[in-house]
């Protein structure tokens, strides 16, 4: 059984929120106390519905505003999936928990409200969701049902995001549009009886089909230690095991392989989950790696294929970067640059560009940038580190900023 | 096309895998971390992870258990086992302690409970330790506060969740680092929903406490639930004890969490009863019952 991580993004008032709840509602996913919960909560605020939206809005301030500040973490499955879906914020200045949010995601919905068509926020979450390189998105053209179901409606608004959607996307991208009433459950689960002109799957249908091609295991081969297992018992006197999780490629026992950034190399003696021994593992896979030879490697090297001559070692670097805190980035300024589980400092000698995502245009000479902006920009690192280019392995190529007094994770950088 | 049974035995490998890596990082992060055992299946899925992140090798912390005084003995018994066979450290600490100390005062009342007042001999135990990171088994399926926290939660001096002040969460990456006297609540099993506990549990066939099992025990009916009779619980005159046969779903103190009239003996039964359930896992908890934000307003306060 695998899982499906999906994200929601939309401006506010789009449905987001509504969509969820008719997703589970339809799915059998809510339980009779909860369904109950719901109705009561609905009565005391007059309303004669029951408000879907209302099982995901779970902050306090969020119940009192009706809108959504944080990214809610839900839950349903079907016989053959599990799905997580991040139902994150719509507001301009939640932008950052919306990154967040999706940086997990396969698949991203982008909700539009069809009275309203496309707005700034469509831009920029297509923006977003091409930047984190999500191989699937789809806009839904919800609230069909305030537009008594035209096909004309529905029609225009994917004509006029057509251009945007070439800007955008990548190549191996998938795109597609889906008129839907959340509050009416017309396409979500069901076929839309009030728009039998559409011919598509509905929203459910799409989900089910969807097939991620399985890359990772693939692409090259990345092993970061995350602990080293030396248990120093009589059993196990002499056992010194690399734990981690691959994170992309695949890996067999009696590969030879090469530690970053030391240069050393070893062969591969064992691979262990547990009490198993495999003789291969791939990428997502958390095992104990053994090694034929006593080599130094402690918490923080990348463990890659010997034959892979040129594995990755940078120091100096451009990336994209998304900034998550009330404090701009400021060129000169040293961060904490965490890649997987490495930590190393990094200076930030300057910001290239700052990205209009939704003009899809960029601005040179810039001096900062701000919470929920995006940019270009060229940094140097204490230590390399092992990291990909994020578009050719999208698993080991994204980095976190960190600011060292505050501890906060400040920034989020993607290798280019 | 839900069909109910179609979902018993499937557990996403994937789940287990990533909180692996999440236990690791723990043990690679802090100095002194521990796990927060509580004797139900949550937590027993943790101690499993846990043993399976560092073998051979043993589990690197300790196992830390608030004692309410209102346990079921038979979680208590279960406890003492796992440690042993673990070969993990146990550590307990007792509410009754906190309040012969005065620093927590026994609720009255028909609904007296002391799941309020474990916060208190909670953050006492994480200063006497100095512990810098809790392992929780919460999950975020569990109530909406709950489906909003980070894996790595960052607690003030005073353990009080913000929030607003969450810090992004992004890929698998996690940030533990903290400021002196702050500590952090880590969640290895936030994505995983009940059904997938139950369902790792069958495959790993792993050993629960009895009392999740359908059994024979004194109960009285209130509010149109069954609750353990104890010496603990409050009861009014009207509400006689009588025989039933029961099993809980969940796993907290006698006075807050009810049992569901069942005679599943086996696994596979649980999982069938949990997935056509009219009533979700917390609903049998009277504690989030106080008020919508019940949980929310808890977790401002330090609990876990």
């Amino acid at each position: 059984m695998d899982i499906l991580r999906i994200a929601t993004a939309g401006s506010v008032d789009d449905g987001k929120s509504t969509l969820i709840g008719r997703l589970l509602y339809e799915t059998n996913s809510i339980t009779k106390d909860k369904i109950e919960a719901l109705e009561t909560a609905s009565k005391r605020k007059g309303l004669d519905f029951l408000d879907l939206s209302l099982l995901t809005d779970g902050l306090i301030a969020e119940r009192e505003q009706g809108i959504t500040i944080d990214v809610a973490h839900i839950y349903f499955s079907t016989p053959s999936r599990k799905y997580i879906i991040a139902d994150t914020p719509g507001h301009v200045e939640y932008t950052r928990n919306m990154v967040t949010g999706a940086s997990n995601a396969k698949v991203s919905l982008i909700l539009v409200d069809a009275r309203q068509g496309m707005v700034e926020q469509t831009a920029r979450h297509l923006s977003i969701a091409a930047m984190l390189r999500i191989p699937k998105v789809i806009i839904c053209v919800n609230k069909m049902d305030l537009v008594q179901y035209q096909e004309s409606t529905f029609e225009e608004i994917k004509a006029s995001l057509t251009e945007l959607v070439k800007q955008t996307t990548f190549e191996g991208q998938e795109i597609s549009f889906l008129p839907i009433s959340s509050l009416y459950g017309q396409n979500i689960t069901k076929k839309a009886e009030q728009m039998p002109w559409f011919t598509g799957n509905t929203l459910l249908g799409e989900l089910e089909a969807f097939e991620y091609a399985e890359t990772l295991a693939h692409a090259p081969a990345r092993f970061p230690v995350q602990f080293v297992v030396r248990p120093m018992t009589e059993a196990y006197h002499d056992f010194r095991g690399y734990a981690g999780k691959i994170s992309s490629g695949t890996f067999r026992v009696g590969d030879a392989i090469r530690v970053l950034p030391t240069g050393q190399e070893s062969t591969i003696a064992t691979i262990e989950k547990f009490e198993d021994k495999l003789s291969e593992a791939k990428a997502g896979d958390s095992v104990v790696i053994t090694l034929s030879t006593d080599i130094d490697i402690s918490r923080g090297n990348t463990i890659v294929l010997a034959s892979e001559a040129n594995a990755p070692q940078l120091k100096d670097f451009s990336a994209q970067v998304c900034w998550l805190d009330h404090q701009a980035l400021t060129p000169g300024k040293t961060y904490l640059l965490q890649h997987g589980i490495n930590i190393t400092k990094a200076k930030i000698s300057q910001i290239t560009e700052r990205l209009d995502v939704v003009a899809q245009t960029a601005t040179e000479g810039v001096d900062s940038l701000k919470l929920n902006e995006i940019g270009r920009i060229a940094l140097r690192t204490a230590q390399p580190i092992s990291a990909d280019v994020y578009a050719n392995n999208p698993s080991n190529g994204a980095f976190i900023l960190i600011d060292e007094f505050s501890n906060s994770t400040v920034g989020v950088g993607f290798v280019q | 096309m839900n069909k109910l049974n179609d979902k018993i035995g499937h557990f996403p490998r994937q789940l287990e895998d990533e909180s692996i890596y999440i236990m690791r990082e723990v043990a690679a992060q802090f100095e002194r971390p521990a796990l927060l055992f509580s004797g139900g299946k949550d937590s027993i899925t943790l101690v499993r992870l846990a043993q399976k992140a560092f073998y051979p090798g043993k589990i690197p912390f300790p196992l830390v258990h608030i004692d309410t005084g209102h346990n079921f003995p038979e979680t208590i018994e279960f406890r003492d086992r796992l440690a042993k066979e673990t070969g993990a450290e146990l550590i307990v600490r007792y509410v009754q302690d906190s309040i012969d100390q005065g620093k927590a005062k026994e609720e009255s009342g028909k609904y007296a409970s002391r799941n309020v007042l474990q916060t208190v001999t909670l953050l006492d135990t994480i200063e006497e330790f100095k512990f810098d990171a809790c392992i929780g088994g919460a999950r975020r399926d569990e109530e909406k506060a709950r489906a909003k926290e980070r894996i790595f939660s960052v607690r003030d001096d005073f353990g009080q969740w913000d929030a607003k002040r969450q810090r992004p969460e992004l890929f698998d990456m996690l940030n533990g680092r903290i400021a002196v006297g702050e500590n952090v609540r880590v969640f290895p099993i936030s994505n995983w929903t009940e059904l997938d506990v139950w369902n790792y549990i069958k495959e790993e066939n792993m050993e629960i406490p009895s009392i999740y099992f359908s059994h024979k025990r004194q109960v009285i009916e209130r509010d149109g639930m069954l609750w353990a009779d104890s010496e603990h619980l409050n009861k009014e005159a009207d509400e006689i004890p009588f025989e039933a046969t029961v099993r809980f779903r969940t796993v907290g103190d006698m006075t807050c969490t009810a049992a569901v009239a069942s005679e599943a003996t086996e696994i596979d039964v649980i999982i069938e009863e949990i997935l056509s359930a009219e009533i979700s896992e917390r609903g049998a908890r009277i504690d989030d019952k106080r008020s919508e934000a019940a949980m929310e307003k808890r977790k401002q306060q330090g609990y876990f």
